[in-house]
């Protein structure tokens, strides 16, 4: 059966994606280069990072994590709007920092803090934006990387296009893009994975399965096995991966890039990983899901994992680990304070972005409203 | 009539809720689904505990796919279902436009009435909650300008409950809109029992005799805010909650009008080609001879929604409304 789904294009894949044939998703394997406990269960496979940018990928794990904990807080004190945790799922952004190049294109959804952050985002325009600025989705000093997208799975069509417009440029990056598992269910999933292997658009498609969209779980947004199953459809290459194993995202994700690189087309990441906090701040998961299973889960913790690797293998020493936490919560209370006193919206940053030449009916919709606020302050 | 009946104080989300369970008790072919509906009985609950009480076949989660929500739900009617289907927010109704024109709407026409498309499509919309991007858009326009779809839109909790209850009942399909932002901030007596309320007839909430206010949704209550305002200046408004973006009620409309000879309307979608384009050319065309004053429209601009941050500058102020009331008398 195998045989018949495998076309042309899986073929080549398969030369030059030997970890991609080896797990393969018909046989819903999932690739996981460090067990639990930090061990190392698959050393051929383990991606070549010097120690020191090991120790870097770890430090920006645990201040994604420390920033994202403290927004949550943030929001509870009334002090931001509603945000999407990211607690659980750090080092699938943590392996596209790895990875990803500053020419490369970071198209995001809105759950992958630690990527923006990686690509060039400050914190503080994040919490902008959780604020209630568009200013914070600017990502000015960011290369690269498009504006947050909230409807779900639209902004994969985009990363099809850039991934047209890099070939038809020549250009020498790639496109990674990032999704949900029920953003998978979208028609918009489907036609931009298509688009983009019928261009051999150089994207990757990461998924980040965390097992749910708000309430309904991964058994309820389809029959697959998985998602990565998919990618036979498409006539492209995909892959399971653990997306709590820091090691294993960057292996997937350097093979991938190398391939799609190379002119052969999009990648399909599924990574498996778990939303430890709830869907936003304005959802609650005891309704839908069960302590036990959040303590199991809590056992494949991406962050903890990394660090019992760093100490074991004398790489880190997590003694000092309580001085870091404590300067990275400094830094995140500076950045958020920032954010706080960033200065009032004025009423002409409602007008002036909807056009690029603004319309004169607009203008005097303005216009018209200056006037109201002037006879508003004659008011009492 | 309300005193007759057993009564409850009920939010609007309660209203919502209590009329799904008496048609869903009623009727066997009625099914309701999508996002976070079944379980969780949907985002903002408007579903809860429905599916404990009829049932994962008659009320269950979809996958995360509007345009399936929506097209699916043409086959179930196809087919003797009445489909309520949920969308979770205003700004995610796009990827099911499409089904929404091209099938909802013409299913009854292409095949000449033997197929009818009963079924409701709810969804919450409006602003002022301070919600991230594509969660405060009005755009009623857009739904009351298809061609075969009914539009409605309930202001306080009795009416959306009846309202609902004849929109369930209707054999044509219809849009329910739901003023989110007032989901849960009116509380209102409501009647245990079934009732219904018509399709199609605006009401009119307060007699006037110097202007007509026109308004609908969570703008009723900035409407009347900006009433308690011109009370001082001694101008008698007449509000009109129009309940229903198509069909358009002209008869109460033109005959409010043709009383007060001045009008002010209220939308929070952009001005441009809002609702209230069509309303004043209704009101050109049946009472152009009894104006006094030039037809006022207090509307959304046309921006794209700020982020809560700018959205007060955005949203419309009671004192907006009383600043075109001002300027409609004095005309
Ligand atoms: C088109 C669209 N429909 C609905 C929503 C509302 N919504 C926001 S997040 C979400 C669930 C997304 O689940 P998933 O894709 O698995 O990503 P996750 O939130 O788990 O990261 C839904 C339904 C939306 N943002 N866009």
């Amino acid at each position: 059966m195998k045989q018949t789904v495998i076309n042309d294009h899986s073929v080549k894949t398969m030369n030059l994606l030997k970890l991609f044939s080896e797990y393969n998703p018909l046989d819903d394997k999932m690739f996981q280069v460090m067990d639990n406990e930090g061990r190392v269960q698959e050393p051929k496979y383990l991606p070549e990072i010097s120690n020191e940018r090991l120790i870097k990928a770890y430090k920006d794990m645990l201040f994604a994590r420390t920033a994202d904990l403290m927004a949550v807080s943030y929001q509870r004190q009334g002090r931001m709007y509603t945000y999407p945790p990211n607690f659980g799922q750090e080092a699938i952004s943590g392996g596209l920092a790895v990875v990803m190049r500053d020419e490369d294109w970071f198209v995001p959804a809105f759950r992958e803090l630690g990527a923006w952050l990686a690509k060039g985002a400050t914190l503080k325009e994040v919490f902008l934006y959780f604020i209630g600025y568009e200013d914070g989705t600017v990502f000015k000093n960011a290369k690269n990387i498009l504006p947050i997208s909230v409807p779900i799975a639209s902004q994969l069509q985009h990363a099809a296009g850039l991934g047209y417009s890099i070939r038809y440029k020549n250009e020498d990056s790639v496109v990674y893009a990032v999704v949900g598992d029920g953003g998978t269910s979208e028609g918009d999933f489907s036609e931009a994975v298509n688009f983009a292997a019928v261009w051999k658009a150089p994207v990757i498609f990461v998924v980040q399965n965390n097992q749910y969209a708000i309430s309904v779980p991964f058994k309820m947004q389809t029959r697959s096995v998985n998602v990565a199953v998919k990618s036979y459809a498409y006539g492209i290459p995909g892959i399971k991966v653990d997306g709590n194993d820091l090691f294993a995202m960057v292996k997937v994700l350097n093979e991938a890039s190398e391939y799609a690189r190379a002119g052969n087309g999009p990648v399909l990441v599924e990574a498996f990983t778990y939303r430890r906090g709830s869907h936003t701040t304005s959802d609650d998961p005891t309704k839908y899901r069960t302590k036990d299973e959040e303590e199991m889960m809590a056992a494949t913790d991406p962050i903890d994992r990394l660090r019992k690797y760093l100490v074991a293998n004398n790489i880190y020493d997590a003694s000092k680990e309580d001085e870091l936490l404590a300067q990275f919560k400094k830094e995140v209370e500076r950045q958020f304070n920032e954010a706080e006193n960033y200065p009032a919206y004025p009423l002409e940053n409602v007008f002036k972005y909807t056009y690029v030449d603004m319309p004169d009916d607009l203008k005097q919709q303005q216009i018209e409203h200056e006037k109201f606020l002037k006879w508003k302050e004659t008011l009492q | 009539m309300e005193g007759d009946l057993a009564m409850k104080v009920m939010t609007m989300v309660q209203a919502i809720n209590n009329a799904l369970d008496i048609k869903f008790q009623e009727d066997p072919t009625i099914v309701t689904y999508g996002e976070d509906v079944g379980v969780e009985g949907g985002v903002f609950r408007v579903t809860e505990g429905l599916q404990k009480k009829y049932g994962v076949n008659r009320v269950f989660d979809s996958p995360l796919a509007e345009s399936a929500i929506v097209g699916s739900a043409v086959g179930m009617a196809a087919n003797g279902l009445k489909p309520i289907v949920e969308l979770q927010f205003c700004g995610f109704v796009y990827p099911s436009y499409n089904q929404m024109i091209s099938h909802v709407a013409r299913f009854h026409n292409r095949s000449r009435g033997r197929y009818k498309m009963q079924m409701v499509i709810r969804f919450p919309y409006g602003g002022g909650i301070n919600a991230l991007e594509h969660h405060s858009e009005s755009m009623e326009t857009i739904y009351g300008h298809i061609p075969g779809i009914k539009v409605v839109i309930p202001s306080t909790p009795y009416d959306a409950k009846g309202l609902l209850i004849s929109a369930i009942e209707s054999e044509d399909p219809i849009i329910f809109m739901e003023p989110k932002r007032i989901y849960r901030a009116i509380k209102q007596e409501v009647p245990e029992e079934k009732y219904s309320i018509p399709l199609g007839k605006a009401k009119v909430l307060q007699q006037g005799t110097d202007l007509t206010l026109i308004a609908w949704g969570a703008m009723i209550r900035e409407a009347q805010k900006a009433m308690v305002m011109a009370k001082k200046d001694g101008i008698s408004i007449e509000l009109i909650d129009l309940r229903s973006i198509y069909p358009i009620d002209r008869q109460t409309i033109i005959e409010s009008v043709k009383k007060t000879g001045r009008v002010v309307i209220v939308h929070e979608e952009p001005l441009t080609f809002g609702t209230g384009a069509e309303l004043t050319a209704i009101i050109n065309e049946e009472a152009f001879l009894n104006l006094e004053a030039p037809v006022s429209r207090v509307a959304g601009f046309d921006t794209i929604v700020p982020l809560p941050k700018g959205e007060p500058h955005y949203i419309i102020s009671p004192e907006k409304i009383y600043y075109h009331i001002l300027k409609t008398m004095k005309f």
